[in-house]
């Protein structure tokens, strides 16, 4: 778990008259899952879009796999992934067909077996042939998963990835995470407004708040440091703690 | 705006210019059904060209697959010739339907305009791409509000292509814009061949010639685009 795999030093973003970004630093390991916490607006989704290379820093620097971002960024991705709830599939493609293009486009190997596996693991292969249209936003989110995990990737990037599953798939999907973190040793940035859920499955937290660090560790030494019983009282006091 | 001024402007425009034409050469109007049918399924050649890109990449953010597309290693320049690949196979379907009604209801083979119509349709093409690229990165700068303009950017070129009627029929001051409109020559090189049946080969270096110039200023903007969109973190903003 020592190689590192995204290093990022000083990250900085600005939006007009907002930091949206603030000399932000962190690096994830392999093997490892970086929850990045905070309150709306405090930079969790901008940092994400910045290590896509969907938006540009200010400053700073991005390396992911010892290579600059900035020059490297299609090599890069080709052995990353993403999936968001803000997110959805093509709705004239069927839940094969759109993950068919993917794998055409991450360059996988034995697309059709992978496809079947990740089918069989989200549980979606009784609506193969249905029309994304016709899906429920749970399973858009499902498939949104499945196609995330098309390329296997060495860095996943989840931007509030859960938010709209019920509890049992929602459940399913950690663990599934979990398991191909540990046989697979894949990293894993995630953003969750569900604290019980970072608290679970994070290695490691970050917490941010108008777009700094204000706190690092992993979870139950954060939330000790803070003399709270859980994240969420921790998420509580932090997002507040201006006022008290 | 586009409702109460642009689209009556530009209907008036060319109607009014295709009542002057009937009223000047009424006397000497040779094959005004090839004229006019041949012009509208060119036109539509352009226009499917150019929508092939612009609204197969709304498509694509209207389904909220935008990010998921620029996530991926596809690089900018490979995505926009998918989309001009996509293109080409709307205009090859869309271009041959309206071949064939034309000849089903109409008798009018477009194809008696004879092997010469291929460059000059290579041509409208071309021009179709650069209008869509041009029309993307106008969405992607400007989001949402800038969508109609998959619809109406290509129209803003019909008055001065001179599609339904010659170049000679436009004011003066348009006859100079239509001389470096690539689709002006085009439709005058058509007019030509279904009057004279000869080449017009100046029409088509012409009409290339402006294409390539186009179809790069296409994309320098394209381009240019991006990395404003990206600077502004307006990429993430319109594939959300």
């Amino acid at each position: 778990m020592d190689e590192t795999v995204v290093e990022v030093e000083n990250l900085t973003k600005d939006f007009k008259n907002l930091r949206a970004v603030d000399h932000v630093s962190f690096e994830v390991k392999a093997g490892e899952i970086l929850g990045i916490l905070g309150p709306n607006g405090a930079g969790k989704t901008t940092i994400i879009h910045m290590l896509l290379g969907l938006t540009s820093p200010t400053s700073g620097s991005i390396r992911v796999f010892g290579l600059d971002l900035k020059k490297h960024r299609s090599e890069i991705l080709q052995r990353a992934n993403f999936s968001s709830t803000y997110v959805a599939m093509p709705y004239s493609l069927t839940v094969k067909e759109s993950l068919r293009v993917f794998a055409r486009l991450y360059r996988v190997r034995q697309r059709e077996e992978r496809i079947a596996e990740l089918l069989r693991i989200f549980e979606m292969e009784e609506i193969k042939n249905k029309e994304v249209r016709h899906l429920s936003s749970g399973l858009i989110t499902r498939l949104n998963l499945a196609k995330a995990l098309i390329n296997s990737p060495r860095i996943l990037f989840l931007d509030e990835p859960t938010a709209s599953l019920d509890p049992d798939i929602a459940d399913k999907t950690r663990t599934l995470l979990r398991r191909i973190k540990n046989e697979q040793g894949m990293s894993i940035l995630y953003t969750s407004h569900n604290m019980k859920e970072m608290e679970e499955i994070s290695d490691r937290i970050i917490f941010l708040h108008r777009g700094r660090i204000i706190a690092t560790g992993k979870p139950a030494e954060v939330i000790q440091s803070f003399r709270r019983r859980n994240l969420e009282e921790v998420f509580l006091k932090l997002a507040r703690g201006e006022k008290e | 705006m586009m409702e109460i001024f642009y689209w009556p402007f530009l209907d008036l425009l060319v109607w009014g210019f295709i009542s002057l034409y009937l009223v000047r050469y009424r006397e000497n109007l040779p094959n005004f059904v090839a004229f006019l049918l041949g012009a509208l399924i060119l036109w539509d050649i352009l226009f499917r060209s150019q929508q092939g890109i612009s609204v197969s990449f709304l498509e694509d953010v209207w389904a909220r697959n935008f990010l998921n597309i620029f996530a991926s290693p596809l690089k900018p320049a490979e995505y926009i010739v998918s989309l001009m690949l996509v293109s080409s196979v709307k205009i090859l379907i869309a271009g041959g339907v309206m071949s064939l009604l034309a000849w089903l209801l109409y008798s009018f083979n477009i194809f008696v305009l004879g092997i010469s119509l291929l460059p000059f349709i290579l041509s409208l093409v071309i021009l179709g791409w650069a209008i869509g690229i041009v029309t993307t990165s106008l969405i992607l700068r400007f989001g949402q509000q800038a969508e109609v303009l998959a619809w109406g950017l290509a129209l803003l070129f019909q008055p001065v292509s001179a599609v339904f009627y010659p170049v000679s029929v436009l004011p003066s001051s348009l006859q100079a814009v239509a001389r470096y409109i690539p689709a002006s020559h085009v439709f005058e090189g058509m007019r030509a061949v279904i009057t004279t049946g000869g080449f017009p080969t100046h029409e088509l270096v012409w009409s290339l010639g402006l294409d390539t110039a186009y179809i790069g200023i296409a994309f320098v903007l394209f381009f240019f685009v991006m990395k404003a969109v990206k600077t502004r973190g307006l990429l993430a903003k319109i594939g959300e």
